[in-house]
C-alpha cells in the first residue's frame, strides 16, 4: 500500500527519532487505552525537555506500581512541562510524582479542563487554530485571558494543541494503520492521532493484513497512523490487570 | 462509617438526589460520593448514564472477576454496559456535554456558596489541581447537583457565603445534599428544603456558613421514591 511499512518490530525502533524538546501526547483514560509499552520505550529512548500531554500523569489502580507511566519519565528528568486535566491528586492521601517537581519549580504544569484538552487537540487535527468554550469562565484559569460574549453568554478563547508525536493503544490494526478500539479504550486516542505529525500505536491483537478491517468499521483511518507495534504477551509486554490481581 | 446516630448515609444522600432524576434523563456522575446514585432503584424510569470517557449507557459495577478491562467509568471503576449503549471518543463525549445534552451532573465539592458557585478542583494551599471534566460539566449541564459532607473534617462549614477556594463554576448549583439535609439554591439565596433524620434546624444553622431560608416547617428528607400513580 505504501512505499514504507508502518509495521515496526520493536517499541524502541518506533520511538528512536524523538528529538529533545518535542511535544508528545499520551492517550488513555484510567489505564484503558494507555500506551504503557510506549511510555517505557520513550523513557528508555531518553529524549529530554519534553512537553507531555495526557489526561493525567498516572494511570490508575489497575496498573502495577512499577508499571511505566508519565511519572517515570518525570523521575528520569525527561519532562519540562505537562499539560493535563489532573496536575494534583484528587485525594489528600494520594501523592503524585509530578507534585514534588512542580513544587520545586522543575516542571511547569498547565492544568486544562478535560473537555477543553480534548477539543484543543481535536481543533489541531481539524485545522482550526482556536475556539471559544464556556468551560472555566469565571474561574482562576480564565484570569487575564480573552473572553467573548456570544448570544448573551461569556466564552473563553482556547488555542489548538498540536502534537509532534502521539502515543496510543488500540485493539486492532491492519498493516495500513487503520485502527479499531475496544469499549472505553477509544477516549483521547483517535483525537491525539489526528493532532500529531507522527502517530505511534501499540496494538493488542496481531496486526491484520491490509483490507481485513471493513472500511465502515474503521475508527481511526490509517492516514493518521505512521507506526504500529504488536504488544507481546506478558511479561514481555505491559497489559492492564484485573483489580484483584495486583499485589499491594 | 457504618451507622450514623443521625443524619444521612452517603447512599441515602445519593438516593435522595437520584429521586429527582426524570424519566429519559441523561445523567453524568462525578467521582466519589456521586457514583452511588447509580445504585438507586429507578423503577420504570429510563435513565442513561454518561461517563466523560465516552461511555453512553453504562450500568452497574462489574462483579469482581467479571470486569471487562477495556471498560471503565469516569472514576476508573469497571462498569457494565446496558443494552443500547454506545461508545464515542473524548471530543464527541465533551461535545455532547458542551452542547447541553446532559440533563444533570452530580458532583462532589469542597464548598458550595449561597449564590450557586462551587469549588471542587483545588484544595486550599495546593499547587495544581484535579479538574477532570468538572468545569465542562458544571458550565454546560442543564442541572448541577452536589453531594458532599456538611462540614470539613476540621468542623468547618462547606455551605458558605462565598467560596474561599478557587471556584469550578459560578452560579450553577441547583441542589445540594449533605449528611444533614437537602438545600436548594434559589434566586433569594440558599433554602433548607428537607432535614435529615435526628437533625435539628438549630444544628444545621450552627454548622452552615451562610444565611439559610428556612420555612416554618421543614419536612424530613424523603427516603423512598414517590412512585408514579
Amino acid at each position: 500500500m505504501s512505499a514504507r511499512s508502518k509495521v515496526y518490530s520493536s517499541f524502541d525502533d518506533a520511538v528512536r527519532d524523538i528529538p529533545n524538546g518535542a511535544t508528545l501526547g499520551f492517550g488513555g483514560f484510567a489505564v484503558v487505552g494507555m500506551p504503557i509499552n510506549l511510555y517505557e520505550a520513550v523513557a528508555k529512548q531518553g529524549a529530554k525537555a519534553l512537553t507531555c500531554v495526557s489526561n493525567s500523569t498516572r494511570g490508575g489502580a489497575t496498573l502495577p506500581a512499577d508499571a511505566p507511566d508519565m511519572g517515570q519519565m518525570i523521575k528520569y528528568g525527561q519532562v519540562r512541562k505537562v499539560i493535563c486535566a489532573f496536575t494534583a491528586p484528587t485525594r489528600a492521601s494520594q501523592r503524585l510524582v509530578l507534585s514534588e517537581y512542580v513544587e520545586k519549580g522543575l516542571i511547569e504544569a498547565e492544568l486544562v479542563p478535560q473537555g477543553t484538552l480534548a477539543e484543543r487537540m481535536r481543533a489541531a487535527g481539524a485545522g482550526i487554530p482556536a475556539f471559544y468554550t464556556p468551560a472555566a469562565v469565571g474561574t482562576e484559569l480564565a484570569e487575564g485571558r480573552e473572553t467573548r460574549v456570544f448570544n448573551g453568554r461569556e466564552y473563553l478563547l482556547e488555542h489548538a494543541l498540536p502534537l509532534d508525536y502521539a502515543f496510543i493503544r488500540a485493539h486492532q490494526a491492519d498493516a495500513a494503520g487503520n485502527l479499531r478500539f475496544r469499549r472505553s479504550q477509544r477516549n483521547f486516542n483517535p483525537i491525539m492521532a489526528m493532532a500529531a505529525r507522527v502517530t505511534v500505536v501499540e496494538v493488542e491483537e496481531d496486526i491484520l493484513p491490509v483490507g481485513a478491517i471493513d472500511p465502515d468499521d474503521v475508527h481511526t483511518a490509517g492516514i493518521f497512523v505512521h507506526r504500529i507495534v504488536k504488544i507481546p504477551p506478558p511479561p514481555e509486554g505491559w497489559w492492564p490487570q484485573r483489580p484483584g490481581s495486583i499485589a499491594r | 462509617m457504618s451507622e450514623r446516630a443521625k443524619g444521612l448515609t452517603r447512599q441515602q444522600m445519593c438516593d435522595r438526589l437520584a429521586m429527582e432524576f426524570q424519566d429519559g434523563w441523561i445523567v453524568n456522575l462525578g467521582i466519589g460520593i456521586p457514583t452511588l446514585c447509580s445504585n438507586f432503584d429507578f423503577g420504570d424510569k429510563q435513565i442513561i448514564f454518561h461517563s466523560e470517557n465516552g461511555v453512553i449507557g453504562y450500568g452497574p459495577l462489574a462483579a469482581p472477576g467479571a470486569e471487562d478491562l477495556h471498560l471503565v467509568n469516569a472514576g476508573g471503576q469497571h462498569v457494565t454496559l446496558q443494552p443500547g449503549a454506545a461508545i464515542v471518543h473524548h471530543a464527541d463525549s465533551f461535545a455532547l456535554i458542551r452542547s447541553g445534552r446532559i440533563d444533570v451532573t452530580v458532583l462532589g465539592a469542597y464548598e458550595v456558596a449561597e449564590n450557586g458557585d462551587f469549588a471542587n478542583w483545588k484544595m486550599a494551599g495546593q499547587q495544581g489541581g484535579g479538574i477532570g471534566g468538572a468545569m465542562d460539566l458544571a458550565a454546560c449541564a442543564k442541572h448541577v447537583f452536589v453531594a458532599m459532607e456538611h462540614q470539613t473534617r476540621d468542623g468547618k462549614p462547606r455551605l458558605v457565603e462565598r467560596c474561599a477556594i478557587p471556584a469550578t463554576a459560578r452560579g450553577v448549583v441547583n441542589l445540594v445534599i449533605t449528611n444533614l439535609g437537602l438545600f436548594e439554591i434559589t434566586r433569594e439565596g440558599m433554602a433548607l428544603r428537607e432535614i435529615g433524620p435526628g437533625v435539628t434546624v438549630e444544628e444545621i444553622k450552627a454548622t452552615t456558613g451562610c444565611n439559610l431560608i428556612i420555612p416554618g416547617d421543614v419536612p424530613p428528607v424523603r427516603m423512598r421514591p414517590a412512585h408514579d400513580h
